[in-house]
């Protein structure tokens, strides 16, 4: 609509407001002011591939979410189940070890998951989703009512029992070599999540699991540290 | 509530938020299974609040947290109308997010929306967080760094960059937004040339904000499978640094695509004083490492199994600056690499400090790079440990020292102090996703930490930590920050995303202290959204501030006793045609007599002369302005430089500077 060499000169104008004020004052008259202003409103662009032109969007244009992703859904339920073992492992810590480096480690576990919890189940909860897939005193069930498999690394039953039943030195052991397994899972957890396609691309999935990932690698090497010394 | 009623609210929320997609009906599936059961488990989970911050716990003995007295720690909650309190600096402007980077705002306002929460129980869904959009939306749209060229402002975003106008720095205008989605979106701007960084899997080539489909449904009935599926490569993807040419700013076009194995969380752009025909850029990738199948020759792993892994480097892009098209790796620098052993795991965060909490973790990857050409060296905060590169061979840049601090758990961002003397490092403790300023949170944890630098040895001198404590739902740690220009004293602003913006004087390394702030309530009293300012850089007069919810806001520092307006002016005076905070430029004020009445200012206040001698040169700086510099006015000025040179020599070294730079002033002012 606009001529093509007007809209080449609105466009490479400085956008203020003295403009407008400046323009309003001069000779050039009502109709271009109100076609530059026009033309001063911000362009929304997208570019194409390298080499490809940018194309420029409506003025309505609305960000989008990527889809919701059932792989990214089971991740976090699953990952909450995980994390919920972590949990029950480092409540033992106060009635079966003294050490304290394995008391400093399982406080800093605790923290850090029982807040990762909390975080994981708000996100479901926004998106409408169940937080848990999982009843009190019951086996695990997966969606479709059957008993559900463990998340990669955590530990058995009769894991659980033992380190039950362990104290001092035993527990300490029992603790970390159970850990260093379990955050292994989480782990791979992290790298199945990414081998989904369409998977890990909500920003705050995609912030979570790479901390999760990163955090773990490092208390997994403490805890491996924890035990060449005990040794 | 139970768990129909429960799905039926977030339906109706998410409804009216998402888009209907396929892939989305089927993610609902799971509400439809036997209800009983779950109505059980539903009420157990009742009884914890999702959205409700985890109270913080008691702070470690020894140590201390930041203070509740301060007027920061009670500001009213809110979005847009949050409560405000600032010292020493005033807000000039503030813009909005564009709706390009927000979700179509109207729907949860909707009536129809809080009479369907009414039908189905909420008691009073004026406790409903207030916009959910927000909450779902609060990462993917969040800004992110800022780069700065001439009267052009560029602000990265997750889903793209904002481009202003900010002629006039109080009334910023929008010019365009370019819809690019990816994360973080890092920008630098480079003459032409607009860079960008990418990591997240969603980022296409083409800048589609399409993402890549899920999985296709699961036949029903099949049991769940989902460590079972072979990776699939998508050839559309894009992990890496995009180069846009900008030479028409309404128009920004994609000249070059770099690819990298772990995509870039940062970059930072690098000019070697020896070559004008290109340009460097050093990623910094955080993330996992994708598969050979979409890129080819990427591999992750210890490096004792894989001497190629992606792990444990950062890479190098080499930019032609006439042919940017043509921009590719050139060098994936280990700057990890134990000298001794060539083990490319060489180092690690040390922790023979803190008992339990750290112990030597190996360093695989920098998060930042700050490169100070002027000086031949290179600040890397590289998770583990704050390294110093030398980068003469910018291609090839070697490690010179690392440090490493048992109060550290993410070494984050780095700068220099302006004479190379200092750097200042940050922590940032629980990745920016946390409350980390509570008053029991340590103020030696998620802090920044000031270096002395002498030859190329860094020796720790103090923490600073925002002093003012913060509540449970503002995340707050230290972030990104630049040097402001005031001659005779190292200042720092700097962003603490829901913190606020701290402004820092560690002229003393050993005693850094605050002189000027900026904050606002938390956005929300009861749950933790995601905002606060991600950078605050000074520029050409001007603190802008990034707010990863909110949008963009710009200050002016204003004279307190901790600074004076001569001190501003002074800053003021030094102008720049490019910023990229992370390829540090040196300042070189003019010598205006603007700037020696910042050094007066500075002796006056440290009593390095005497009030007699302030008074003089105060007296014959007027003068000589008010005659604008006539020959017998310089000549005052002029005898006044000697017995300031004579007072330099027994003064404390940072007076001795400010004297040293006065009297070269006096003897030689320009207009």
């Amino acid at each position: 609509m606009l001529p093509r060499i007007l809209k080449t000169m609105c466009k490479r104008l400085p956008v203020h407001t003295g403009f407008a004020a400046l323009l309003a004052f001069s000779a050039a008259g009502a109709a271009p002011i109100a076609l530059c202003a026009q033309n001063a409103a911000p362009v929304i662009v997208q570019p194409g591939a390298p080499g490809q032109p940018t194309h420029e969007l409506p003025a309505s244009t609305h960000a989008t979410l990527p889809p919701l992703v059932q792989a990214d859904v089971e991740f976090m339920q699953g990952m909450i189940m995980h994390h919920s073992q972590a949990v029950e492992m480092t409540a033992l810590i106060a009635t079966h070890t003294n050490d304290a480096d394995v008391r400093a480690i399982g406080a800093k576990i605790s923290r850090s998951q029982a807040d990762e919890i909390r975080m994981m189940q708000r996100w479901l909860a926004e998106r409408g989703q169940a937080t848990s897939m999982s009843m009190p005193g019951m086996p695990d069930m997966d969606m479709n009512g059957n008993p559900m498999a463990p998340m990669p690394g955590m530990l058995t039953p009769a894991q659980m029992e033992a380190l039950r039943n362990a104290h001092g030195a035993e527990f300490d052991h029992l603790f970390l070599t159970g850990m260093i397994q379990h955050h292994g899972g989480a782990l791979v957890m992290v790298k199945e999540l990414f081998s989904h396609p369409g998977a890990g691309q909500d920003a705050e999935i995609f912030d979570f699991v790479t901390d999760v990932d990163t955090g773990q690698r490092a208390e997994i090497r403490i805890m491996q540290h924890m035990l060449e010394e005990k040794h | 509530m139970n768990r129909t009623k429960r799905h039926l609210l977030s339906w109706a929320v998410c409804a009216a938020l998402l888009p209907l997609s396929a892939a989305w009906l089927h993610a609902q599936e799971p509400s439809s299974a036997s209800a009983t059961p779950e109505a059980k488990a539903d009420k157990a989970a009742e009884s914890e609040d999702p959205f409700a911050p985890q109270p913080a716990p008691p702070l470690p003995a020894g140590m201390t947290g930041s203070s509740t007295s301060d007027p920061r720690y009670s500001l009213k909650p809110g979005l847009y109308d949050a409560g405000e309190v600032a010292m020493g600096m005033k807000h000039v402007a503030y813009m909005k997010k564009p709706d390009a980077f927000q979700l179509n705002a109207s729907t949860p306002d909707d009536p129809a929306v809080a009479k369907t929460l009414g039908q189905l129980g909420v008691g009073n869904p004026a406790k409903m967080p207030p916009s959910m959009k927000m909450v779902i939306a609060q990462l993917a749209f969040a800004n992110s760094d800022f780069a700065f060229q001439g009267t052009h402002l560029f602000q990265g975003n997750f889903y793209g960059i904002d481009i202003f106008d900010i002629a006039n720095p109080a009334k910023p205008a929008l010019l365009t937004t370019l819809v690019c989605p990816g994360g973080q979106g890092d920008v630098s701007v480079y003459k032409n040339l607009l860079f960008m960084s990418v990591e997240m899997p969603n980022g296409r080539i083409d800048c589609g904000t399409q993402a890549f489909p899920p999985d296709p449904p699961s036949p029903s009935g099949e049991a769940k499978d989902m460590h079972h599926h072979i990776p699939v490569a998508q050839p559309d993807r894009f992990r890496g640094v995009r180069i846009f040419d900008i030479s028409d700013i309404r128009n920004p076009r994609q000249v070059a695509a770099v690819q990298s194995c772990r995509g870039s969380h940062t970059h930072t752009l690098v000019v070697d004083p020896n070559d004008k025909d290109n340009v460097y850029i050093y990623v910094s990738g955080t993330s996992f490492v994708r598969q050979s199948e979409e890129l080819a020759g990427c591999s992750d792993g210890e490096p004792e199994k894989n001497p190629n892994t992606a792990l444990f480097r950062i890479d190098v892009i080499k930019v032609p600056v006439a042919h940017p098209e043509a921009a590719a790796i050139v060098s994936s620098p280990r700057v990890f690499i134990d000298p001794r052993t060539g083990a490319v795991n060489g180092l690690n965060n040390g922790g023979s400090h803190d008992k339990g909490e750290q112990k030597p973790v190996d360093t695989d990857q920098c998060h930042d790079i700050t490169v100070y050409s002027a000086v031949g060296l290179a600040a890397g905060a590289c998770s583990g440990n704050g390294l110093l590169l030398d980068i003469k061979d910018p291609i090839h840049p070697k490690r010179v020292d690392a440090v490493n601090d048992p109060n550290y758990s993410y070494w984050h961002s780095a700068s220099f102090s302006n004479d190379g003397t200092k750097v200042v490092f940050t922590d940032e403790w629980g990745g920016g996703l946390g409350a980390r300023c509570r008053p029991n949170d340590p103020n030696k944890w998620g802090a920044d930490a000031i270096f002395n630098l002498k030859g190329d040895k860094l020796e720790f001198a103090n923490y600073y930590k925002l002093p003012a404590a913060q509540g449970d739902t503002e995340n707050c740690v230290a972030h990104n920050g630049s040097l402001v220009p005031v001659p005779g004293r190292d200042i720092e602003v700097q962003a603490w995303y829901q913190g606020g913006v701290s402004v820092m004087d560690f002229t003393d390394p050993a005693h850094p202290e605050e002189i000027a702030y900026f904050d606002r309530g938390p956005i929300d009293p009861k749950m933790l959204v995601l905002g606060g300012f991600w950078s605050a850089y000074w520029y050409n007069g001007a603190i802008y501030g990034s707010e990863i919810a909110r949008g963009l806001d710009v200050f002016e520092l204003t004279p307190t006793k901790f600074i004076t307006q001569n001190e501003i002016d002074a800053a003021k005076a030094m102008q720049t045609g490019e910023l990229n905070v992370q390829n540090q430029q040196k300042f070189e004020w003019p010598s205006k007599l603007v700037v020696a009445k910042a050094y007066v200012d500075q002796l006056e206040r440290s009593k390095a002369v005497s009030a007699g001698q302030i008074a003089a040169l105060r007296k014959a700086i007027a003068g000589a302005e008010s005659s604008h510099l006539k020959p017998r006015q310089l000549a005052k000025l002029k005898k006044l430089a000697a017995p300031l040179e004579t007072t330099a020599s027994s003064a404390k070294p940072a007076d001795a500077t400010r004297l040293h730079a006065l009297a070269g002033i006096l003897e030689h002012p320009v207009a």
